[in-house]
């Protein structure tokens, strides 16, 4: 007999019948922005006038499929670039971090660990303010001791992947340092014992045994980015990621089925990156150790 | 010794990229709000040093009130996903059979995934006038007009629980899982009714998965920003639009600044109250997940 289940017949419907209604809360936005993209229709919104794939891939006025708009494809291709830079710059660090933070010993080195969690209890748009502030400082001390004009620390998609990549790399590090951890030293040391050199047992030892976790970090810092908005709302340029166009969108031209397509290919990418991410990071441990 | 300084060598290696990191990109950002939000303007490019941008900030109602609505929505948030995650917490990691136990993890986890954006559209395709809901109303007879359940206090809040409730039920399976059944069935065997073994064993046992829940819920409800502005319209009142309307709008960045300060100081507050409370750390419990 399971001692944690419920005894009781009545309350045991009652629990039941919460868990259904919380899995259909969970599903129900999802669902609503998923499926009027395949209304037939200039508004998500009942009634619906019949199954299309125009808000997908139609090229015509007045329906311009996702595929087609210009400034839509521009906004992914942002955030393609810029996910794929910030997360390789992460995972990098985060490597490094985490060997530094799992296999050395420094004074302050508790201290310094606080400190490379701090990232992930600053909102957002702090992030994103502080380092608006700090480039700008930095950009004006330049201009006006040397007379230049260092545009690249203006807002920009340089401010966007620096902002990213600033709480980006906890995320990396730790996830990368929980596989480390898991690591038997005595396999480093008989390569070594064996003859091979440092370097080499890092690159047939070590790093193959950390691979799933780099690529896990790699995908789990790709998807935070791509679909990151307060920090990126205030470090963006005239270059925006699909996030913000997406909003500008929203708020500005008000919402028509292609923004549904949008966001189902969202949901669609981001899910299935997501699957691949902890499934990677897995290895047979109970459910909960696995984030 | 040459094996010394290698030592020496690749841990400076090692330390460079990550004081780089923490000094560049966090830690100097963040003192530099601080010290711009100590500057008064005094002409054009002149600045003094002053707390005149303190003295704004509690001399205008509608910046300090906005700073409480905030605060007291973010508590309310965190309290209800609290009340909301738990029960489905304790029957992923207690009650469901093993095999649909990682099915419904993996469930929670992929709304986890999916951009805020993305959630609040959804929450406005049903919820506006023209929306799934009203329409549904209209069409059994409940109401007769179309109506709007947009833009009030109510949708928020079921708006910002839904897009924090998912990271309140993660570190909750992960401490309820680590819990031995055993514990219930001695808790039983003395005589405890289920009320007093939930209070007396389950509550205990889960606290650092809680207060890890918690802390992280209400760091992100405070801290959110899509979810307020497009759920509660212009009557949202939310503290991190302050911030963006000083920075982006007014371009007042002394003002702006000083209003992250402030959120980044009273969060924080509010944490180490949590974490003092408790007898909880920060690195063990937000790092663990």
């Amino acid at each position: 007999m399971n001692v944690a289940a419920l005894q009781s017949r009545a309350f045991r419907l009652i629990y039941k019948g919460y868990l259904v209604a919380f899995f259909a809360y969970l599903a129900a936005p999802l669902l609503a922005a998923g499926v009027f993209a395949f209304n037939d229709s200039q508004f998500p919104a009942l009634p619906w006038n019949g199954f299309t794939l125009d808000w997908f891939f139609s090229d015509t006025e007045p329906k311009i499929g996702m595929f087609h708009d210009r400034r839509l494809m521009r906004g992914l291709q942002t955030s393609l670039y810029v996910g794929i830079i910030v997360s390789a710059m992460a995972v990098a660090v985060g490597t490094c971090n985490a060997f530094l933070f799992e296999r050395r010993d420094f004074p302050f080195k508790s201290a310094l660990f606080v400190l490379l969690v701090i990232p992930l209890v600053i909102p957002g748009v702090i992030i994103g303010i502080s380092v608006l502030v700090f480039a700008s400082m930095i950009a004006n001390g330049v201009e006006q001791a040397l007379g230049q004009d260092w545009s690249i620390l203006r807002p920009g998609l340089t401010l966007v992947i620096l902002g990213q990549f600033s709480f980006l790399t906890t995320i990396t590090s730790l996830v990368i340092a929980a596989r480390l951890r898991k690591f038997d030293i005595s396999l480093e040391e008989a390569a070594l014992n064996l003859g091979a050199s440092r370097p080499r047992v890092l690159a047939t030892v070590t790093l193959p045994f950390l691979a799933p976790a780099l690529t896990a970090a790699f995908l789990v810092a790709f998807l935070v980015s791509f679909e990151n908005f307060n920090t990126t709302l205030m470090l963006v340029g005239s270059d925006a990621p699909l996030t913000i166009t997406m909003y500008d969108r929203m708020v500005k031209v008000g919402s028509t089925p292609v923004l549904n397509a949008v966001s189902l290919f969202l949901m669609v990418g981001s899910g299935i990156l997501a699957l691949l991410s902890v499934v990677l990071q897995r290895d047979k441990a109970p459910p909960g150790s696995a984030t | 010794m040459l094996q010394k300084d290698a030592q020496r060598l690749s841990l400076l290696l090692l330390l460079t990229p990550f004081l780089l990191w923490i000094l560049l990109l966090v830690v100097l950002p963040q003192l530099g709000i601080v010290g711009i939000s100590l500057r008064e303007k005094v002409g054009p490019r002149q600045f003094t040093f002053g707390l005149a941008n303190y003295l704004a900030f509690v001399q205008e109602p509608i910046y300090w009130n906005t700073l409480l609505r905030t605060a007291v929505m973010s508590i309310l948030v965190t309290f209800l996903a609290l009340l909301v995650g738990f029960p489905v917490a304790y029957y992923i990691a207690k009650i469901a059979p093993y095999r649909s136990q990682t099915a419904l993890f993996l469930l929670c986890l992929v709304p986890l995934w999916v951009s805020d954006l993305v959630r609040a559209f959804g929450w406005i395709v049903l919820l506006r006038e023209t929306g799934l809901i009203s329409g549904a109303l209209q069409a059994i007879g409940i109401i007769k007009g179309p109506i709007e359940l947009l833009y009030n206090d109510a949708t928020v809040v079921v708006g910002l629980v839904y897009t924090v409730v998912l990271f309140m039920i993660v570190p909750l399976v992960s401490t309820l899982n680590g819990m031995d059944n055993s514990l219930l069935e001695a808790g039983h065997n003395l005589g405890g009714s289920r009320i007093t073994v939930f209070r007396r064993i389950v509550v205990p046992y889960a606290m650092p998965g809680i207060v890890a829940g918690c802390i992280i819920v209400f760091m992100m409800t405070a801290g959110s920003y899509l979810t307020p502005i497009l759920l509660g319209g212009k009557n949202s009142m939310w503290f991190t639009e302050q911030i963006y309307d000083q920075f982006i709008t007014r371009y007042n960045w002394e003002s702006g600044a000083t209003f992250g300060v402030l959120l980044l100081a009273f969060t924080s507050f509010v944490v180490w109250l949590g974490l003092r409370l408790t007898g909880q750390k920060l690195a063990t419990t937000v790092a663990k997940d």
